[in-house]
């Protein structure tokens, strides 16, 4: 097991290399560079401009030094915990994200819940009861979260009770330290909305596993010795069947953190997918590099702690 | 040699056949979302004769106006009649998901065959890209890459395939590494069969089965994925009426006035991704081998079991 850890701990560094290489790489393409940008700003500003004020600021960024030597201060920088800062508003990157970061987390946590609390029932009376009424009302059901688009719900919530009942959620975000329920009745609508589409594909999951297990000798030895459905399903099949969702979850999460871009945008919330949008407007390199190796980083985490997971809850598996 | 080939063509047709019969009879939902698939690609591919107006004729008196005989859902606030906007919104997304899904398979199917074949130290490079790719939320990936290469059809198009492409790649290479063990792949190295046509004609059949079930995931997923960068502007610039693109900046901004505005894209991508889906489990849970007979299927009867035995 620990060696096993090591050699992922181990595989996960060129990877993060590939990861730095990949966004500042992709990010320096980027069209409309941000000289042009802040050269016809202030040109338009001081009402001079040309060539000299573009060389001035890109000396004043650091971008007139050649690609790889950029590339090395910047990773440089990552070695030592720093991100740089903004090329617009001069703020620590690395700040800019850990304040946004308590609003996206909290998104994303509610939204598992939420989305776990849907899939579980569901997932398995649709596999207990497959090819019945019930299973294809749940299926569904199911496929309704993952076909209908969250930014059109997203819509629909922020301009329809407005209308009908002169109600609409706040655009004011509302820290979790400030006042708790006003703070969930916030985040909860967006959360939902993000937690459907993860539940309907951990439903799916769901289903699919438990009829899988269902199938296997242990479940009809089971129901030989005259168990029970309710023990036959919590007990044997049930466990044994959630394990391979839980990849399913560990995977969902890179989805999840992509949908809060668009719930953030809709709601208005300052959080992470926010500052992306933002930042690729501006082309605010440093700061889309940032974000992208800081999720990028998480996600690999995530991975790792899945996979031990697995460990844990089936006994089958073994590391070598 | 003649003979033994028109005969595997004959089962090969009436395995599919089979599987029609199969999927009607025992997959309703399945059968709804193939004539939602249908609509859709008839609506895709004759939208010119379809759409009552052109999608981008504006017609100032009609200026927001609300369904009617003339704009049967209604119109846009440039005038521009919705029905017709769908119907070519419907040609946008058939190409987005018909080549996105396509390019990725392509990808799934080349990037797994060699990782998974050649395995060893080409496998452990190859993965490791594949690991790095991964790692990026998706629309992390698509937001700056389209920002990279701006906004278009083809453009959105390659990046969805490229994306899922490299993602679905460690399911083909799952499959071939599971193939490749056995005995007939042995079998046919040892009567001299080049590698190339070992893959081709051994390994590539046997992965089509994931391979399918990945082309109808991505269909819906691609469709999807275009209509969110579309809705934050990265995406199909207008005037061409993409589904999520009518749903961003104008739609929002008349939704009061005119809900039909933001009602009518909404929908048409519900029930097209829906369908999909639909379809797509059906596929799969048809061609799936693991869900196939076992031990008979737990249903009615087997629920009347132990109360039988209790009784």
């Amino acid at each position: 097991m620990r060696a096993y850890v090591i050699r992922r701990l181990l595989l996960i560094i060129p990877t993060l290399f590939l990861v730095t290489l990949i966004v500042f790489f992709s990010v320096r393409f980027v069209p409309g560079n941000v000289v042009d940008l802040m050269a016809a700003e202030m040109a338009a500003a001081a009402g001079t401009g040309g060539e000299l004020t573009a060389k001035v600021i890109a000396h004043e960024l650091g971008l007139d030094v050649p690609v790889h030597i950029q590339y090395g201060k910047w990773l440089g920088g990552l070695f030592r915990g720093d991100l740089g800062e903004s090329l617009w508003t001069k703020r620590p990157i690395l700040n800019e994200i850990v304040s946004r970061l308590p609003i996206s987390l909290e998104l994303g946590i509610l939204a598992i819940i939420i989305g776990l609390l849907i899939a579980f029932p569901i997932g398995v009376y649709s596999a207990i009861r497959q090819d019945t009424r019930g299973d294809y009302i749940g299926r569904s059901f199911a496929i309704m979260c993952i076909a209908v688009p969250s930014f059109w719900i997203g819509t629909m919530v922020m301009v329809f009770p407005s209308v009908w009942w002169n109600w609409s959620p706040p655009v004011q975000c509302i820290p979790i330290t400030e006042n708790l329920g006003q703070n969930l009745l916030q985040f909860i609508i967006p959360a939902a909305i993000m937690g459907m589409v993860l539940s309907g594909v951990t439903m799916r999951m769901t289903r699919t596993m438990v009829l899988e297990v269902l199938r296997q000798d242990y479940i009809r030895t089971a129901w030989s010795k005259g168990l029970r459905e309710r023990v036959v399903v919590m007990r044997h099949a049930l466990k044994n069947s959630l394990i391979p969702v839980v990849t399913i979850i560990g995977m969902q999460i890179p989805i999840l953190i992509g949908g809060s871009v668009i719930m953030e945008q809709i709601f208005c919330l300052p959080g992470i997918g926010r500052l992306l949008i933002l930042s690729l407007n501006t082309r605010d390199y440093p700061v889309i590099s940032g974000i992208n190796v800081m999720m990028a980083s998480a996600i690999l985490g995530i991975n790792l702690l899945v996979d031990i997971t697995y460990g844990y809850l089936d006994p089958r598996v073994h590391y070598r | 040699m003649g003979e033994s080939a028109t005969y595997s063509r004959a089962i090969k047709r009436h395995s599919r056949i089979d599987l029609f019969i199969r999927l009607v009879r025992e997959k309703p939902l399945g059968t709804v979302g193939a004539v939602i698939v249908l609509i859709l690609l008839q609506a895709g591919i004759f939208a010119d004769l379809l759409a009552p107006y052109g999608f981008n004729e504006i017609y100032v008196a009609d200026r927001l106006a609300p369904p009617s005989g003339t704009n049967i859902l209604g119109a846009d606030n440039l005038g521009r009649d919705l029905l017709s906007r769908i119907i070519f919104g419907a040609r946008i997304s058939m190409f987005v998901s018909l080549g996105a899904s396509f390019l990725s398979i392509v990808i799934s199917t080349l990037i797994g065959i060699i990782s998974g074949y050649l395995g060893g130290k080409t496998d452990l490079v190859i993965q490791r890209f594949v690991d790095a790719w991964m790692c990026f939320p998706p629309l992390f990936i698509i937001l700056t890459v389209m920002a990279i290469v701006g906004p278009g059809l083809l453009q959105v198009i390659v990046v969805l395939g490229v994306l899922y492409g490299i993602g679905g790649s460690r399911i083909v290479r799952g499959a071939v590494i599971s193939i490749k063990e056995n005995i007939y792949v042995d079998a046919a190295v040892s009567t001299g069969c080049s590698t190339g046509r070992l893959l081709i004609r051994h390994i590539l059949p046997n992965v089509m089965a994931p391979t399918i079930i990945l082309f109808t995931t991505r269909m819906g997923a691609a469709i999807i994925a275009e209509a969110s960068i579309s809705f934050l502007g990265f995406g199909i610039p207008p005037p061409t009426p993409s589904w999520g693109g009518m749903l961003s900046e104008s739609g929002r901004k008349y939704m009061l006035q005119a809900p039909w505005m933001a009602i009518w894209p909404g929908l048409a991508l519900s029930i097209v991704v829906y369908g999909i889906n639909m379809f797509g489990d059906a596929v799969r849970d048809l061609l799936d081998p693991r869900l196939r007979g076992g031990i008979g299927r737990y249903s009615g009867a087997k629920r009347k079991r132990p109360k039988r035995l209790s009784g």
